[in-house]
């Protein structure tokens, strides 16, 4: 099958980021790692405990914003944070900047005292980021976004937390940023980022071109994968049917 | 003399005049659920000022920054979710309209309530080690555990106690003396907002009586017990335009108005206030019936 798009090789990659995670609780934030981690939990991971993102863990698979499920517990906002301190939980949160070192934010960009712009402010992203394993989705890979040093750093790298003590470092676990173009990972010197695979149609000159930083770039670099049939099959006609996807990475955005 | 415990039963004007200038104030629920809005409409148009609110920010938030009520603001995140960024709260942060401001993780917010509730000064966790939100508080401080867990002794943060002077909480039913159950999924926050307060002030859609609270719903949806409670007051549609689920859903189409006026200019803002805001709780309501049937023709 070769018509599949970027969206679905993302999905597959998010996928991919969640595989080996066992029986945790995996948290999407936005629309291509909802999916991502759907397409884990029917493929990769079956173990994987999701939620509907409001108050319930879910018995099934169902597509993105479906309502109603067989629902096999109960996770309010309070238990969130129970299940962060307990550390069975892989978020994958957005970025509105990530660095070089890992570093992301969602709380304001500029001055923190006066910012440019206010965004949502640091959400669990301080917490996350010290308590389990956290990844990052990034729908538009540009140099505003992977950027040199963040304004204000919600989500915390592994430099700084090794910088912070043990305290923060022991359940530091900055997994996968996954974007558009490429998977990236914290496997460069010095814990700095590096590609771990180009999306294909996606060329090394093109990843650095739209990053900000030096991005570590091994010898050989992997192509990410491309989806299954089966896979595809379950994005197209289960999962996302109405190409949901395509808001957060366009149709046109082919993967040839 | 009757033999029942207190009744409770109060109204808007009487909480607000209840209140003072410089009070720290919690406000329940979490975003753009369950907030007290009603009460938090009152706070807007009294003469309360130099507020500090304590809040899972959501439009709480924009509206009593945009009313000009706060002097610190201590939360995690504001948002309105179908409208991610509140425009009003932005407002206010990129004209440094709020003189103080304690952005903390939500973990970390929680964990304050905690102690509060508990009555200790601070609770130790890790969420904010590492992150800028110490850099920006250096008043938060970290404490060195005094046990070593095999990988020596943790430094953690010290999360100070989050203690409020009062909590505005808003409830699906209660009884006159402050009993009240939360018929939703999710009970938020609102009973560590009660045990952080010194006094806690509830508004709900119905006021029945003690045997109607768990007639037909689980006794443990009884989430705040009276001895928490100072004051009841029913305010049937009061965390509108937020949601009150199972009585209403969030009302999107006013939500959008909301955002549109408040960031758009300062002629949308006051034309939009003077329709909805500038009036009582009655007057809101009225207001907002009426822009429902505009809307739905």
């Amino acid at each position: 099958m070769s018509d599949y798009t970027r969206a679905d090789v993302c999905a597959a990659a998010i996928a991919d980021a969640f595989k080996d995670d066992g029986e945790i609780f995996a948290s999407p934030m936005g629309l291509l790692p909802m999916l991502g981690v759907r397409l884990a939990k029917l493929t990769s991971n079956p173990d994987l405990v999701i939620s509907d993102g409001e108050a319930f863990f879910l018995a099934g698979t169902p597509p993105l914003f479906a309502k109603g499920d067989v629902v096999e517990g109960w996770i309010p906002f309070r238990k969130v944070f129970d299940v962060i301190a307990y550390g069975r939980r892989h978020v994958m949160m957005g970025a509105t900047q990530v660095d070089r070192d890992g570093n992301q934010n969602i709380s304001a960009i500029g001055p923190f005292a006066q910012p440019t712009r206010q965004l949502l402010g640091s959400r669990g992203a301080p917490g996350n980021t010290v308590g389990h394993r956290t990844s990052y989705w990034v729908p538009r890979h540009s140099p505003r976004v992977f950027v040199e040093r963040v304004d204000t750093v919600s989500g915390v790298g592994p430099k700084r937390a090794k910088a912070a003590g043990i305290g923060a470092s022991r359940y530091n676990d900055i997994h996968r940023v996954v974007s558009n173009l490429g998977v990236f990972d914290m496997g460069g010197a010095d814990d700095t980022m590096r590609l771990v695979s180009l999306h294909p149609g996606v060329s090394v000159d093109d990843v650095v071109a739209a990053t900000g930083f030096a991005l570590e770039i091994p010898a050989e670099v992997a192509s990410t994968r491309e989806p299954t049939y089966e896979e595809l099959t379950l994005i197209r006609e289960m999962l996302d049917p109405k190409g949901l996807r395509f808001k957060e990475v366009p149709q046109e955005e082919v993967a040839q | 003399m009757s033999r029942k415990p207190r009744d409770k039963r109060t109204s808007i004007d009487d909480v607000i005049a209840s209140l003072e200038s410089g009070m720290t104030i919690g406000i329940g629920g979490w975003g753009p659920r369950r907030k007290p809005m009603a009460l938090v409409r009152a706070i807007c148009n009294s003469d309360l000022e130099d507020l500090t609110i304590v809040s899972w920010g959501g439009a709480d938030v924009g509206l009593l920054a945009r009313a000009g009520k706060i002097r610190r603001l201590v939360y995690a995140f504001v948002s309105l979710d179908s409208i991610p960024l509140e425009p009003n709260f932005q407002r206010a942060r990129q004209t440094a309209a709020i003189p103080e401001i304690v952005e903390l993780d939500e973990g970390m917010f929680q964990t304050g309530l905690k102690a509060a509730a508990e009555r200790l000064p601070f609770l130790p966790m890790r969420a904010g080690l590492g992150s800028d939100v110490l850099v920006n508080n250096p008043w938060i401080k970290t404490v060195t555990s005094p046990y070593d867990d095999g990988v020596g002794h943790e430094e953690l943060v010290a999360v100070p106690a989050l203690k409020l002077d009062v909590a505005l909480v808003h409830l699906n039913r209660a009884d006159m003396h402050g009993n009240a159950t939360y018929l939703g999924p999710d009970p938020y926050f609102d009973d560590l907002f009660a045990m952080a307060a010194d006094r806690t002030y509830l508004s709900v859609e119905q006021i029945v009586d003690t045997a109607g609270l768990t007639v037909d719903t689980p006794v443990q949806r009884v989430l705040l017990n009276r001895m928490m409670v100072t004051g009841v007051v029913e305010t049937p549609n009061g965390a509108h335009f937020t949601n009150c689920v199972p009585d209403y859903e969030r009302d999107e189409r006013f939500q959008k108005a909301y955002a549109s006026a408040a960031s758009g200019s300062d002629e949308d803002w006051q034309a939009f206030h003077d329709r909805f805001l500038a009036g009582d709780e009655a007057a809101y309501q009225a207001a907002v019936r009426a822009f429902t049937e505009e809307n739905a023709k």
